[in-house]
């Protein structure tokens, strides 16, 4: 018996095959049929008229924190948040207690995963064994289990021979080593950018050489090794001069941009709110301005959230002993379209490429497109939706949003996974 | 000893806040008034060796997360020389030593029915977090590097009670800019009073960024010692470094100390400051801190007089013009959108 349905009358956004038009979506036992006028008589139809309707949006960097933290989020909280933000897949990063550096680790992923049967957690195991930095992990044997890159997020690779190794040696399963870019004695005790304001509010600041000197690094190292670099959350305009000039010279390196980094300065941290706390800090409106040029010119290839959920206790303290860290996965469709698309900076497409397409292809999954054949994980956007966030609702376990009671535009009305609706705004 | 009689019975309209978080968010006439108040009390307790009763009733905590042994001393004293109730509460042996967050601990000093609390904290903007949290005044006695408004108030009431006014006088401040909250309260105060102000000290200490303000850096004491009207020599704090940001102290002293050579370029009537405690040998010599010019002294005494100023305004009976606090008021800044 077959399981149909029909999306119509949308506007069918999908940058893998360059489409973009009104149309109806077809979808047929979890896979994509066709995107053309349909008849009606599916089992199910959602009218999509006035909405956009995009190959289901991934978001390559989420901290899910289980197993170890799960006071802070779980795989199962942390996926409906996913899907109530308009994710279909969400890549899980590996700081957790334990890190994801066995098969077991990333099979009890898969599992939690599974049965909170919600959206796709795609694993991304650690570059080295316990995430100590010493060593590399059994990166052959996570591949084995279905990790998707490699990262040692929550902290760089530190020491440049390790990182040149890992380059080298992910270079043979065509993974990418996703690196959070920091010279550690640069930032060291820093709470926020270092600049006027944080000279101003007496708070240790991280200066964007700090990430600079390292973005620098690891594109030299990409480019000797030629393996496969993506550099998360960059918030630096040198450190999207560096990308460009990198890739301008042929390395295979990408990067990534958070919606807080496009939105927010350090401006923000003059009210001493820890929600606005994260690592890499807010910076200037000139690097607000690079992010947002480096991901309308491409340099800069997706958004992603680097969703950080903390509970709220640990949120509540000194600002020096808060953690770092901001949630995303609700508020990154509304921050994007207002930032980038209700301003006029970017297109549809682009936004669609940066959340959907081009995470999917970085990752190397088989998602991103509605290619017929490909799995119907979809995403439905009303474009003017104007609504006001409010964290209380929030799926996701914790509540560290700055973003609460801000009014933004554009959100995810339906999200579908393998053809089965997962969220629908109600 | 005869003094003015000066016990008023209701705060002056002209102030409208109940914390004392900072001074940067202080008007010039709120900086005024604060001043005016203390220099009235300093008179009416015979320079501030009296006692009166207008806080009669009222409960202050002094609530130190950070050692102080003057600026804890010396708002007692004011607190007391007022007639308030006094309770030290100290972090350790506190409930913090057992994990409790600095904000239930002010909790619960609140519900045992305080008025104020006079918050020192390592941490820039405890105190104005605690603002935003709890029901009763709060006044900031130091947070971290940021602030240390009644540091900069005594030291502005210092100079004002020898020079009169501070429009036009140029002021130097030297020395560790990078932590230190007194240059922060104070720059934001002369700055505010029409001073103008030059930071000085090496660029590891006293970042060119200061320029973004409209103050002057300059990294040659020698070179601005003949300009300024009054020296304020900030310690060197050494427990807050990550790493030292001069060769040596010897090096350092070489450079930014302030000695009698440079003192014979200075101008004759120039004013020493020093916020204490401080270092000998480092940056002062204790010739200098000694002379006559020096304040070091007088601004103790001043303290006390500011911090009875900062007490009754922010803790005492409102008149029925009283208007509502906005000091603690969360900020919306930083939003680019």
């Amino acid at each position: 018996m077959h399981q149909t349905l029909l999306l119509r009358g949308g506007r069918v956004v999908d940058p893998s095959q360059g489409i973009d038009r009104i149309d109806d979506v077809l979808v047929r036992d979890g896979l994509v049929v066709a995107i053309g006028p349909a008849e009606t008589g599916a089992d199910e139809m959602i009218d999509a008229t006035g909405l956009i309707v995009a190959p289901g949006l991934v978001d390559m960097h989420v901290h899910l924190r289980e197993p170890g933290r799960e006071e802070d989020e779980t795989i199962e909280t942390g996926t409906r948040a996913a899907i109530a933000g308009g994710f279909t897949s969400v890549a899980c990063i590996p700081n957790t207690e334990p890190p994801v550096d066995t098969q077991a680790t990333v099979e009890f992923i898969h599992q939690k995963a599974m049965r909170a049967d919600t959206c796709n957690v795609f694993v991304v195991g650690c570059v080295s064994r316990n995430r100590e930095g010493k060593e590399l992990a059994d990166i052959g044997q996570l591949v084995e289990a279905g990790a998707v890159a490699f990262s040692d997020d929550g902290a760089p690779v530190y020491d440049a021979e390790l990182m040149r190794r890992a380059l080298e040696y992910c270079s043979m399963f065509d993974k990418p080593i996703l690196a959070h870019e920091e010279v550690l004695e640069l930032s060291r005790g820093g709470v926020m950018n270092e600049g006027i304001v944080s000279l101003l509010l007496g708070l240790a600041g991280m200066p964007a050489s700090a990430e600079d000197v390292m973005i620098g690094r690891d594109t030299a190292l990409a480019e000797s090794t030629g393996g496969r670099l993506h550099v998360m959350h960059v918030s630096t305009a040198g450190g999207v001069d560096l990308v460009r000039m990198a890739k301008a010279r042929g390395v295979r390196v990408t990067a990534e941009a958070c919606p807080h980094h496009f939105t927010l300065t350090d401006e923000a941290l003059r009210g001493f709110d820890s929600n606005y706390k994260m690592s890499p800090p807010l910076r200037t409106a000139a690097d607000v301005e690079a992010i947002i040029a480096g991901i309308v010119d491409g340099t800069i290839d997706c958004i992603a959230t680097d969703h950080a959920p903390h509970a709220p206790e640990k949120k509540m303290l000194e600002l020096d002993r808060a953690p770092f860290g901001i949630m995303g996965l609700e508020t990154a469709v509304g921050l994007s379209v207002t930032r980038l698309v209700a301003t006029g900076r970017i297109g549809w497409p682009r936004l669609i490429e940066a959340m959907s397409t081009l995470p999917a292809r970085i990752l190397g999954i088989n998602r991103g497109t509605l290619r017929p054949g490909s799995v119907a994980d979809i995403t439905l956007i009303d474009p003017e939706c104007a609504w006001q966030v409010d964290v209380k609702s929030f799926c996701s376990k914790s509540v560290n949003s700055p973003f609460d009671r801000w009014t933004l535009r554009g959100r995810a009305v339906a999200t579908i996974v393998a053809g089965r609706v997962k969220y629908r705004l109600t | 000893m005869s003094h003015t009689h000066f016990e008023p019975e209701t705060v002056p309209p002209g102030w409208s806040h109940r914390h004392l978080l900072d001074l940067e968010r202080l008007s010039p006439e709120e900086i005024c008034l604060l001043l005016d108040t203390a220099s009235r009390f300093k008179e009416a307790t015979g320079g501030c060796r009296q006692k009166l009763s207008v806080l009669a009733g009222r409960t202050i905590v002094n609530l130190f997360f950070e050692n102080s042994t003057r600026t804890r001393t010396s708002f007692s004293l004011a607190a007391r020389r007022l007639g308030a109730d006094v309770i030290d509460f100290s972090a350790s042996g506190s409930s913090l030593s057992k994990g409790e967050s600095f904000i239930d601990t002010a909790k619960n000093l609140e519900a045992m029915g305080i008025d104020a609390v006079v918050v020192r904290h390592s941490t820039p903007g405890t105190p104005h977090l605690l603002a935003q949290r709890l029901d009763v005044g709060v006044i900031n006695a130091g947070d971290g590097p940021h602030e240390h408004p009644t540091q900069g108030l005594l030291d502005i009431f210092s100079i004002r009670e020898r020079l009169g006014n501070l429009t036009g006088i140029t002021v130097g401040l030297v020395g560790d800019i990078a932590h230190s909250r007194t240059a922060r309260s104070n720059l934001w105060g002369l700055i505010k009073l029409g001073a103008k102000v030059i930071l000085c000290g090496p660029p590891t200490l006293v970042s060119p960024r200061w320029r973004e303000l409209g103050v002057e850096v300059s990294h040659n004491l020698d070179a601005i010692v003949p300009r300024c009207d009054v020296l304020n020599l900030l310690r060197i704090q050494f427990e807050r470094q990550n790493t030292r940001p001069f060769p040596s102290v010897r090096e350092y002293a070489y450079l930014y100390a302030m000695n009698k050579e440079r003192l014979k370029r200075a101008k004759k009537d120039l004013l020493i400051l020093a916020p204490g405690p401080i270092n000998r040998g480092v940056e002062v010599t204790a010739d200098v801190a000694d002379c006559p010019q020096s304040l070091i002294l007088n601004q103790v005494t001043n303290g006390l007089a500011v911090r009875m100023g900062v007490l009754w305004l922010t803790c005492g009976p409102r008149g029925r013009t009283g208007g509502v606090d906005v000091s603690s008021r969360p900020s919306s800044a930083g939003r680019v959108a």
